[in-house]
């Protein structure tokens, strides 16, 4: 194709990219090198209907000239990255000489909050992705086995998780597995254990959000491999039960890697959903025991009051960074795929 | 249209209270534009008036949200600003000033408060920022019926009173975890404020942004948190106030640390039994250690007019809500809030707030770096509560992450 | 053949429909338990004394004198104009979906036919874009845009929701348009067509599988935004999600969580429609695109 026409072709959607993602992640960048100017604090007294006290306000003509001198606030760095609300270098050196055991210093790189959330993070993509995976092929060859009549209501319930909104999604689910809940009681009954509580611990809350995460993306897998196996070539299942290959090995010699691109495709978006994974934790207040990155930043945002921007831009990078390191194998087969298709 | 004949309506009625009604909405033909939390008080307020001097603006626009917090900021620093007032609380009127966006309204005052109580006025630096209209709290949800089954005398008054109270209860078998309190996200450091305060603490060294949490005082707080949290439900970090609430109106609770802007729900007919309803009491927050200061923070509501909008505007809009807080306006709605405008009568879902006040609770400090270090206790107290760490890991912990973000925002060097 | 392979009974195909109905009980479940419960009262449906209450209704009946209520749809469309919400989806609905796939199909078409190295990195530029946090991305905009006056009104967000879709949807368009064979449209222009026109002409007519499914995950990803549309929507164009968030109510006061729950059932009953109506051509899609990595 000419570049002209590839050009007037990709402008609405590169702009449009652009604009609203590309530029602000620019933005993100920069401001992350950059921290607030000194603030000029005044020590007053403040009074309302409980009586008065001390406190201190800032002077904000003093500050917004400091401001209007260098919008930006003061530069930074890389100072916000290796902060200890981040990647705290100087933390883990220190954790790293104090500690004795390997333990120890685990415990220690835990208790920073970057690491703690990445643990979850890691956790919870490398558990979901693969579940979601494994588990959708499954439902999706099941579904295709079944007599055409039952086919079509199976594939429609199959999607109810993905199309009932996450939010209340998420809440209904938040009350069914409480202990008194629905789900919580039944699960009670099964293990035997009447002070059992999914909320109570921080492993039962991970084990409940990595359900949840599954339970909630198995229908976007599911789809698109049921879609992929109306494609698998009929002569070639033909000649594989000629030779009389069993349907499990007929499974795994012919459909799965006639669906493999399809894996690939279903790991590329997961790895990067999971990672980001956020409204989970909202949902199920389960902040105490469980944190991600997005969560983070989210905490920097919006609970901090006046946004911390820097922190925040700082581990929205990280997240951009970590995304692209988990899928640094897959792009590299699109760039082999790539090149064959150019020759 | 159902709008407008409320605002014809309301305007009569207007017209016939007082004489000078046109006067009293200040400049005519004006914008006034009011963003608000959306619960009944600010609703009553805004309707209020709308309903007076929504005749009198060129345009009067009511914004109720549920996430007010997160934008208003962002809003208001425009000029011409996206609101024309703010209704804040002691927290966001922090946030607001923070970045200069709220103007000061002594001028304002002098001209349309004639019939605002002193003490409605939220004086910071000797400028009046802000106009309260009502009033919240924490404070002790008890169930009068448990304690006598229990053998317990009275309603606890202090924190070791309600651990003993609730390990009688559980001696008793009557409940294994009689205590609720909301521990969820923001919650959790709301509780630090909350036994920091009434231990005697100070958050930060005076004068200056340096934390001041890693201490005893600190220590004993968080044992206190401990001692109450060995009774609650085993879910409690992920309770806020809808699962609390929950829990006391199902009569699974018996002594709660909760809201009393949530005490007419539970006081009233719906979602529970009249055998809980009767018996709950709200009363003082519990005093610790000796000490006479109960375990809460006072919170207010009330206006503010923006900075970045013209003074006419910033006339006609204090005029109307200044003019929205009078006894009329309490006596319709008198049980929509804990008010502090005359002519409030205080029901018994009013109890527990009044008495935790008169009891001297601290008010939610009005500190620029305050949400920085909520924010950090709340995100690091969980450590502690679920057993992993030290009280001493814990605040220094706390500390740290305070200092991080304050040294960011520009506060600490 | 397939038909054959099924009437043989194999402890697999007993194993495979023992697993395909576990799935659609856990697919099912939490969405009818959420129906039933809708027509109780709030007190019933998240009991913490008695989950059966959620069932059988103890204080509904208590409340109301009848074991059901409609009490949450009555609040949630006539009380509180829930249908309000619903006409603010549709439009935000129907432009993101229709421009996300006018701008999608224009450029994974120009994607799938260049051979050039920009093409590619063109694709990797737009994979690191999606991976970046909306949040993040939502915040930042909220300052320009309140600047600019564009705050609060539909088509600010549709665009924005056009724009964080677009990765996706180029990723997976392209991946259909390298499915349909180069020869097509080549040999159109052969004849003398331009490349707009055999676009027009060739491709389009071929495109719909593709689109279709590409469209349904548009569809879904604005319908079901949150973090976009609650930050970027003033009150009365208020979509229906951020809606629903309203009714439950904040730290101090208590929402109106059946309200919500109400409106959840009735949110998803033009989705079943939809779905029932575009099923063949969903998985059809899927089909014709085998989606490549």
């Amino acid at each position: 194709m000419k570049h002209r026409t590839f050009f007037w072709f990709i402008l609405p959607t590169l702009s449009a990219m652009v604009l609203f993602i590309a530029l602000p992640i620019v933005s993100v960048a920069v401001q992350s090198l950059y921290i607030e100017h000194e603030q000029v604090l005044v020590v007053t007294e403040s009074c309302g209907p409980f009586g008065c006290d001390e406190t201190t306000t800032i002077d904000t003509e003093a500050t917004a000239a400091l401001r209007s001198e260098q919008p930006l606030g003061r530069f930074n760095g890389l100072g916000t990255y290796t902060n200890r609300a981040h990647l705290a270098f100087s933390e883990i050196g220190e954790a790293w000489r104090t500690t004795e055991s390997l333990g120890d210093f685990f415990n220690e790189l835990l208790n920073l909050p970057f690491y703690w959330a990445l643990a979850f993070t890691l956790t919870y993509t490398f558990v979901v992705t693969p579940f979601v995976i494994v588990l959708g092929l499954a439902i999706a060859v099941g579904v295709n086995n079944l007599p055409r009549l039952f086919k079509g209501p199976t594939i429609f319930i199959s999607l109810l998780p993905m199309i009932v909104t996450p939010l209340v999604g998420a809440l209904i689910l938040f009350w069914m597995v409480d202990a008194d809940g629905v789900i919580g009681a039944l699960l009670q009954r099964l293990f035997n254990d009447p002070s059992l509580s999914l909320k109570a611990t921080t492993s039962l809350n991970w084990v409940m959000l990595i359900v949840y995460g599954i339970w909630s993306s198995l229908p976007f897998s599911f789809i698109v491999f049921y879609a992929g196996l109306q494609t698998v070539p009929h002569d070639t299942m033909e000649a594989a039960m000629i030779d009389g290959a069993t349907k499990w090995q007929r499974m795994i010699h012919v459909v799965v890697p006639h669906l493999m691109p399809l894996v690939v495709f279903i790991t590329l978006i997961q790895l990067m959903d999971n990672f980001r994974v956020f409204e989970p934790i909202i949902s199920f207040q389960a902040e105490a025991h469980a944190r991600s990155l997005s969560w983070i930043i989210y905490n920097d945002l919006i609970a901090a009051g006046n946004p911390l921007y820097g922190s925040a831009g700082a581990t929205s990078l990280l997240t951009i960074i970590g995304v692209a390191f988990l899928l640094t194998p897959v792009l590299i087969r699109t760039w082999r795929d790539f090149n064959r298709k150019s020759v | 249209m159902l709008l407008k004949n409320a605002t014809i309506a309301g305007a009569l009625v207007g017209l016939m209270g007082s004489a000078a009604f046109a006067a009293e909405c200040g400049p005519e033909g004006q914008s006034i534009r009011v963003l608000g939390s959306d619960f009944p008080a600010i609703q009553a307020v805004t309707a209020t008036a709308e309903a007076n001097c929504g005749g009198a603006a060129n345009e009067f626009t009511i914004t109720l949200r549920d996430d007010t917090r997160d934008m208003m900021n962002q809003a208001q620093t425009p000029n011409p600003a996206q609101y024309t007032s703010v209704i804040v609380a002691n927290s966001t009127l922090t946030q607001q000033m923070n970045d200069g966006l709220v103007r000061p309204l002594d001028d304002l005052i002098e001209k349309y408060g004639a019939s605002l109580k002193p003490n409605q006025l939220i004086t910071v630096d000797g400028k009046v920022m802000a106009v309260a209209f009502m009033a919240n709290s924490q404070h002790l949800y008890a169930r009068s019926d448990i304690l006598e089954q229990a053998g317990v005398d009275g309603i606890p008054a202090t924190v070791e009173e309600v651990v003993a109270a609730a390990e009688k209860i559980r001696a008793a078998g009557i409940m294994e975890h009689p205590i609720v309190m909301n521990a969820s996200g923001w919650n959790m450091g709301e509780l630090f404020n909350l036994f920091y305060f009434a231990h005697g603490g100070e958050l930060f060294k005076p004068g200056t942004a340096d934390p001041n949490v890693n201490n005893e005082t600190g220590v004993a707080a968080l044992n206190s948190i401990k001692s109450l949290t060995e009774y609650a439900h085993p879910d409690y970090l992920s309770h806020a106030s809808n699962e609390t609430q929950g829990l006391w109106e199902a009569g699974q609770a018996a002594l709660g640390i909760m809201w009393g802007s949530r005490g007419g729900d539970i006081l009233d007919d719906q979602g529970s039994s009249p055998e809980v309803t009767g018996s709950t009491v709200l009363a003082s927050a519990p005093t610790v250690a000796g000490g006479s200061i109960p375990a809460a923070t006072l919170w207010w509501d009330g206006i503010t007019i923006a900075q970045n909008i013209s003074d006419e505007e910033a006339e006609a809009t204090f005029a109307a809500l200044a003019g929205a807080l009078t006894a009329d306006m309490v006596a319709e709605h008198n049980d929509d809030a804990i008010w502090l405008i005359e002519g409030f009568k205080p029901g018994p879902a009013a109890e527990g707030v009044a008495a935790t006040a008169q009891g001297g609770a601290k008010i939610y400090p009005m500190i620029p770096y305050i949400n920085l270090m909520h924010n950090a206790a709340s995100a690091e107290l969980a450590d502690f509560l679920k057993g992993d760490e030290t009280a001493e890991q814990t605040l220094a912990d706390i500390e740290a992450a305070y200092v991080t973000s304050a040294k960011e925002a520009g506060f600490l060097q | 053949m397939a038909t054959k392979a099924q009437s043989r009974i194999t402890p697999l195909t007993i194993l495979s429909v023992a697993f395909v109905i576990i799935w659609v009980i856990i697919a099912s479940f939490p969405f009818l338990w959420t129906a039933w419960g809708s027509f109780k009262v709030q007190g019933d449906f998240f009991s913490k004394a008695d989950w059966t209450n959620a069932l059988i209704g103890t204080n509904t009946i208590a409340e109301t004198g009848s074991a059901f209520t409609t009490a949450g749809y009555y609040g949630a469309w006539v009380q509180e104009e829930f249908w309000r919400a619903v006409l603010n989806t549709s439009i935000v609905v129907f432009f993101t979906v229709t421009i996300s796939l006018t701008f999608g199909t224009l450029g994974g078409y120009a994607l799938a036919r260049s051979g050039y190295k920009y093409a590619f990195w063109l694709l990797m530029a737009a994979l690191v874009f999606r991976a970046m946090p909306h949040i993040t991305l939502v915040s930042g905009y909220l300052l320009p845009f309140f600047e600019w006056n564009i705050w609060g009104i539909l088509p600010t967000t549709i665009i924005v929701l056009v724009a964080i879709n677009q990765p996706f949807t180029l990723w997976m368009l392209h991946s259909f348009f390298l499915n349909i064979p180069k020869d097509l449209d080549e040999s159109a222009m052969v004849d003398g067509c331009t490349r707009f026109q055999a676009f027009r002409h060739v491709i389009i007519p071929v495109m719909w599988p593709g689109v279709i499914t590409t469209g349904l995950f548009s569809f879904l990803l604005a319908y079901n935004d949150f973090t976009v549309t609650r930050m970027l929507l003033s009150q009365e164009n208020e979509t229906m999600i951020p809606k629903i968030a309203s009714f439950l109510g904040s730290t101090q006061v208590q929402g109106n969580v059946m309200f919500a729950v109400a409106a959840v059932v009735s949110a998803t009953v033009p989705l079943i429609v939809l779905i029932i109506f575009f099923q063949r051509q969903i998985v059809s899609g899927l089909t014709a695109g085998a989606v490549k990595g």
